[in-house]
C-alpha cells in the first residue's frame, strides 16, 4: 500500500517479520530474479536460503525472511508469483504453525582462562564441537534463530568469536494428507 | 543425423511456425548466422531499422495495432542495450514482444569479449522472462515457450539470448504442439473461485446509484471481442464510462455513455464522476498514479470492483472491495450472463439524477481554449487532423508530452487498437518507430504520428527506414520549439524558470524530410492548416508536416501532482493553493 509516491502516510499497518518459502524451477538466473524483485521494488531481505530439494524434478526451495506491513508482504507474494519459474509462494506466518531452524558455525578463540566457561556454555546450548584437521575450536549450533541469538550474545561476552549463520529455513507444521 | 539443422535455421523455423510475418532488426557480429539464414528464405520479411531502439518500438507498434506478437532481432552488446528502453516500455504497457539477441560464443562469455554484455542480467527486470540458450536442442522449445509467455496472461516482452556457437551448432527441431509448458509457468484463471466474485460484483453494480466504469488497456489486450462485450455490458447498465490513456477506443468517443479520458489531463466530468461515484468498476486498469492523483482522496465513497489479469495489481495502490482475477473478455462475458439471468435492473431514477449531475460538469466544457488569431493552437491542429481523417481507417501514434495529451483529448477514437502511445514508461521517441510498425502491419491504412519537436528528434533516424520500405507514415509535428510539458511544469511549479527546455537550433523539418527523399510540408497559420493536412493525407510517401503552433500553450485541464480528482485546474489563472503545490512538487 505505501509503495506509491502518492500514498498517504497515515495508512500503515504494523510491520512484522514474515517467512516466505518459494518453490522454483532450478534454472539459471532464478535466484537473481527473486532477489532482483526485492531490490528493484524496495523490499527487504533479512535472510535468504536456497537449496535444491528434489533432484528428479529440479526444484529448489528458497526461504526468505522479510519484514513489512501485511500489505507490503502480500504485494511481495504476488510479485514473486509473477516470476515465470516460480511454482508457489507460501507465507508461513499465514499458514498457521511452522517450524524454523538455522545453523551457525562459531570459531571460538580459547585460552586457558576462558576455556571452562566456553565449554560450559556450549554444553548448556548443546553446541557441538566440530573436529577438524587444525584442531581449532569450531562449534555448531542449530535451532530457532532466537536460541542462536542468545548463544552468540553470551559467548561474545566470554571471548572473541567469528560466526557464520545460514539464516532460518522453515516448514509448515500443519498436518497434511499424503496424497497432497 | 539427417534431420538436424543449424541453430540459426531452428530460429527461423520456430518463427515461421509461430506465424511470424515480419521481424524488425539490425544485424551485427553475434547474429550473422541468423541473418545468413534469413537471406536464404522468403517467408519472413525483415525491416531494417536505423537504431535498435527503433526496432523494438516498431515491433510494439506492430503488435499493438495488429494484436500479434512483435519480433525483434538485434546483435549482442550495444544491440542488446539499445533495446532496453523498448523492453521496459513493453513491460509497462503489456505489449507482447519476442526479442532475439545474439551473444558472443559460449567460450568467450565472461571474458569481456568484443560486444559482450550480460544481456539476460541487464534485461531481467525489464522482461517478463528471458533465456540464455546454451543447448541448440533446446532452442525450438525455448522459442515456443517464449511466444506463449509473451502472449499469455498479462502480455509482455520476452528475450532470447543466443550465443553465436549455438546458432552454428546442429540440433533437432521440435514442433510447437510437441512442447508441454508446465502450468506454473503460465497464467491460468481459476473459474470456480471467481464465479462467486462475479456474482457479487454484478449485484453490486445493480444496486449502484452513481456507477462509473473505469476502463484500461487490459480491455484492448484481451482482444476486439472484449471491447465489444464491455460496450454491451455498459449499455445494459446505462452507466457512464471513462477510459485511461491506454484504454481509449474500447468504448467509442461518440458513445452516449462515454465521458472520455480520466486522470491528470483527463476530462473534468470524468474525474468528478470518479470522485463522487458510489460503485466503481475498474476493468483492465491498474490505478496508475496519473489516474488516481492523491491516493487518500481518491474516490472516497465508492465500492470498488477491480477486474485484472495480474493479481499483483490488486490492492497495490488502491484497496478494492471485489477483486476479480481473470481475462476481461471471459469475465465480462460471465457478468453479462449473470446480469441477464438474474434480470438485474439498475435504479433508473437514481441513474437519471447521476447523469444530470454529470451533464452539469460537462457544461463546464473543460477542453475549451482560446482560439483567436491566425496562429495555430495545438489543440486546433489536432481537431482539424481528426476532422480531416475521421472517415479514413487511421492509426494514431504519439511521442510523449503535451502533444500526446492534446492528441488524447482532441482526437476521437471509435475503435480499439487504433491509438498507440507510450503510457506507463512515457518514452519520448516511441511514436515514429511505432508508426512504422503499425504501417507495416496495415499497409493500406493511414498512420499518423502526432509528435512534438523535441520527441521526434529522439528517433528521427528512422526516416531512412520509412523511406526505404516505402512506408507512407505521416509525422505531424506540433512545433512550439519547447519541450512543452517540461516547460509547462516549470511554469506552474518552478517559477517560470525554463531550464533547458527550449530547443535552440531545431532542424528545418521540411528540408530534413526532403533530405531523406520524403515530403516536407509546413503550416504557419490557421489559413494553411487544412491544406497542409489534406496534402499530407493525399501524399503517397513519408511526410513530415511541421505545424507551427503557439509556443506557450498549456495543456489543461490538469490535476497537479499531489492533488485529488476534484481539485482540477481548468486554466492557468486558477491557481492551486500553495501548500499542496509545494507538496506536489516532489512528485513526478
Amino acid at each position: 500500500m505505501n509503495k506509491s509516491v502518492y500514498a498517504s502516510p497515515d495508512q500503515v499497518s504494523e510491520t512484522k517479520r514474515h517467512i516466505l518459502t518459494v518453490l522454483v524451477d532450478n534454472e539459471p538466473g532464478v535466484l537473481a530474479r527473486v532477489i532482483g524483485m526485492f531490490s528493484g521494488r524496495g523490499y527487504n531481505i533479512d535472510s535468504l536460503n536456497v537449496a535444491e530439494v528434489s533432484n528428479d524434478e529440479n526444484i529448489s526451495r528458497i526461504t526468505i525472511v522479510t519484514h513489512g506491513t501485511s500489505e507490503v508482504v502480500s504485494q511481495i507474494e504476488k510479485q514473486l508469483l509473477r516470476i515465470v519459474p516460480v511454482h508457489s509462494v507460501t507465507n508461513l506466518d499465514q499458514e498457521g504453525s511452522s517450524v524454523e531452524a538455522e545453523v551457525a558455525l562459531v570459531y571460538i578463540y580459547i585460552s586457558d582462562t576462558n576455556k571452562k566457561k566456553v565449554y560450559q556454555l556450549c554444553d548448556l546450548y548443546r553446541a557441538r564441537k566440530i573436529e577438524n584437521e587444525n584442531n581449532t575450536t569450531i562449534f555448531e549450533i542449530a535451532g530457532a534463530s532466537e536460541r542462536v541469538n542468545r548463544f552468540i550474545k553470551e559467548i561474545n561476552e566470554i571471548t572473541k568469536v567469528e560466526i557464520v549463520r545460514s539464516g532460518p529455513v522453515a516448514i509448515s507444521s500443519i498436518q497434511k494428507n499424503e496424497e497432497e | 543425423m539427417n534431420n538436424e539443422i543449424t541453430g540459426a535455421e531452428i530460429v527461423l523455423k520456430s518463427l515461421a511456425e509461430q506465424g511470424v510475418e515480419v521481424v524488425f532488426g539490425y544485424p551485427g557480429g553475434a547474429v550473422l548466422p541468423i541473418y545468413d539464414t534469413l537471406f536464404k528464405q522468403n517467408s519472413i520479411k525483415h525491416v531494417l531499422v536505423r537504431q535498435e531502439g527503433g526496432a523494438i518500438h516498431a515491433a510494439e507498434g506492430y503488435a499493438r495495432s495488429t494484436g500479434k506478437t512483435g519480433v525483434v532481432l538485434v546483435t549482442s552488446g550495444p544491440g542488446a542495450t539499445n533495446v532496453v528502453t523498448g523492453l521496459t516500455d513493453a513491460m509497462m504497457d503489456s505489449v507482447p514482444i519476442v526479442c532475439i539477441t545474439g551473444q558472443v560464443p559460449q567460450h568467450l562469455i565472461g571474458s569481456d569479449a568484443f560486444q559482450e554484455c550480460d544481456t539476460t542480467g541487464i534485461t531481467r527486470p525489464c522482461t517478463k522472462h528471458n533465456y540464455l540458450v546454451k543447448d541448440v536442442n533446446k532452442l525450438s522449445s525455448v522459442f515456443h515457450e517464449a511466444f506463449t509467455i509473451a502472449q499469455n496472461g498479462r502480455p509482455g516482452p520476452v528475450l532470447i539470448d543466443i550465443p553465436k556457437d549455438v546458432q552454428f551448432a546442429s540440433g533437432t527441431y521440435e514442433e510447437k504442439n510437441k512442447i508441454i509448458i508446465p502450468s506454473h509457468r503460465l497464467f491460468e484463471p481459476s473459474p470456480d473461485f471467481e464465479k462467486n466474485k462475479i456474482e457479487e460484483a454484478v449485484e453490486l453494480i445493480s444496486k449502484a446509484k452513481k456507477p462509473i466504469f473505469y476502463i484500461g488497456g487490459g480491455c484492448i489486450n484481451s482482444g476486439p471481442m472484449a471491447s465489444k462485450l464491455v460496450r454491451e455490458f455498459i449499455n445494459m447498465v446505462g452507466s457512464p464510462v471513462t477510459m485511461t490513456l491506454m484504454g481509449l477506443g474500447v468504448v467509442g468517443s461518440s458513445d452516449k455513455n462515454s465521458l472520455g479520458m480520466l486522470g491528470m489531463h483527463g476530462m473534468y466530468e470524468a474525474n468528478m464522476a470518479m470522485h463522487e461515484c458510489d460503485v466503481m468498476i475498474n476493468i483492465g486498469a491498474r490505478f496508475d498514479d496519473r489516474v488516481t492523483g492523491r491516493l487518500d482522496a481518491f474516490s472516497p465513497n465508492s465500492k470498488k470492483i477491480h477486474i485484472d489479469i495480474d493479481e499483483s495489481n490488486i490492492n497495490k495502490t488502491i484497496n478494492v472491495d471485489v477483486p476479480i482475477i481473470g481475462d476481461v473478455k471471459q469475465v465480462v462475458e460471465k457478468m453479462i450472463t449473470v446480469w441477464k439471468e438474474k434480470k438485474f435492473q439498475i435504479d433508473d431514477k437514481a441513474l437519471k439524477l447521476w447523469w444530470d449531475k454529470i451533464n452539469k460538469w460537462k457544461d463546464i466544457d473543460c477542453l475549451n481554449y482560446n482560439n483567436e488569431g491566425k496562429q495555430i493552437k495545438p489543440q486546433y491542429a489536432v481537431q482539424r487532423l481528426y476532422e480531416l481523417t475521421k472517415n479514413t481507417k487511421t492509426f494514431i501514434t504519439t511521442e510523449v508530452g503535451q502533444h500526446q495529451m492534446w492528441a488524447a483529448q482532441f482526437y476521437k477514437f471509435e475503435e480499439p487498437n487504433r491509438w498507440l502511445t507510450s503510457g506507463g514508461l512515457g518514452t519520448m521517441g516511441y511514436g515514429f518507430p511505432a508508426a512504422i510498425g503499425a504501417q507495416v502491419g496495415h499497409p493500406d491504412a493511414l498512420v499518423v504520428d502526432i509528435a512534438g519537436d523535441a520527441s521526434i528528434l529522439m528517433n528521427i533516424q528512422e526516416m531512412s527506414t520509412a523511406v526505404q520500405y516505402r512506408l507512407p507514415v505521416k509525422i505531424f509535428i506540433l512545433n512550439n520549439e519547447y519541450m512543452g510539458m517540461v516547460r509547462q511544469w516549470q511554469e506552474l511549479l518552478h517559477g517560470g524558470r525554463y531550464s533547458e527546455s527550449y530547443t535552440d537550433s531545431l532542424p528545418d523539418f521540411v528540408k530534413l524530410a526532403e533530405s531523406y527523399k520524403a515530403v516536407g510540408l509546413r503550416a504557419k497559420t490557421t489559413d494553411e492548416l487544412d491544406d497542409v493536412i489534406t496534402q499530407m493525407i493525399e501524399t503517397k510517401n513519408t511526410v513530415i508536416a511541421d505545424i507551427w503552433v503557439t509556443k506557450e500553450e498549456n495543456c489543461f485541464p490538469m490535476i497537479q501532482s499531489g492533488s485529488a480528482h476534484n481539485e482540477m485546474m481548468l486554466s492557468k489563472d486558477q491557481k492551486q493553493d500553495k501548500k499542496s503545490a509545494e507538496k506536489g512538487k516532489i512528485l513526478v
